[in-house]
């Protein structure tokens, strides 16, 4: 898994987000993301975490799955510009 | 998901007010993540009981589906899913964590 294919697969759900992806140990299996989009305002961070699991699907489901960590971070554009 | 299965999950999560599904155990974390969970809950002096995942691959299975999370540690305060580590940290440096384990409900950008 590479931060790309990771970025790719969110981009696919979440069409508006802006994406940055990074491989925290450069392991291939935990990695750090900070996803903006639209989508998430009205909601609160367990839904805006369950889009983007639910984005990587199967990557993210069983005890063979090759990203084996995730660390999210979910902002709105307007959250994201008031940082 | 099997009923039987179904009924174990919701009576697991019903063990604690402020329940926290870890890898490991509070005195012996067996992963970074729940250890940092863990680290939080202390830190606001909260009661909380856990459930070590690793001990139980049915649970850990089905509880992942049961809430849409595919990830551990899963920490519930009465009956409702709060988050993950991002999550717990995120609120608790916010200071909503100490409110919504006291009871009140998540603020609504939570």
């Amino acid at each position: 898994m590479t931060p790309d294919d990771i970025k790719t697969r969110i981009q696919s759900a979440l069409p508006d987000a802006e994406i940055s992806v990074v491989d925290t140990t450069g392991g291939g299996d935990h990695f750090s993301a900070t996803v903006v989009s639209s989508a998430f305002a009205d909601k609160g961070l367990v839904d805006r975490h369950r889009l983007v699991y639910g984005a990587l699907g199967e990557a993210m489901r069983g005890s063979h799955a090759p990203i084996h960590a995730l660390a999210l971070t979910t902002e709105t554009p307007e959250e994201y510009r008031r940082r | 998901m099997n009923e039987p299965l179904k009924k174990r999950i919701t009576d697991t999560i019903a063990k604690g007010r402020v329940m926290l599904f870890m890898k490991g155990n509070p005195s012996m974390p067996q992963c970074g993540f729940s250890a940092a969970v863990v680290g939080v809950l202390k830190e606001i002096g909260t009661p909380f009981e856990s459930f070590n995942i690793l001990a139980d691959n049915e649970l850990r299975e089905g509880l992942k589906e049961y809430s849409s999370w595919p990830t551990f540690p899963q920490l519930y305060v009465d009956g409702k899913l709060v988050g993950g580590a991002d999550i717990v940290r995120d609120l608790h440096a916010r200071g909503e964590l100490k409110k919504i384990v006291a009871g009140a409900p998540p603020a609504a950008s939570a």
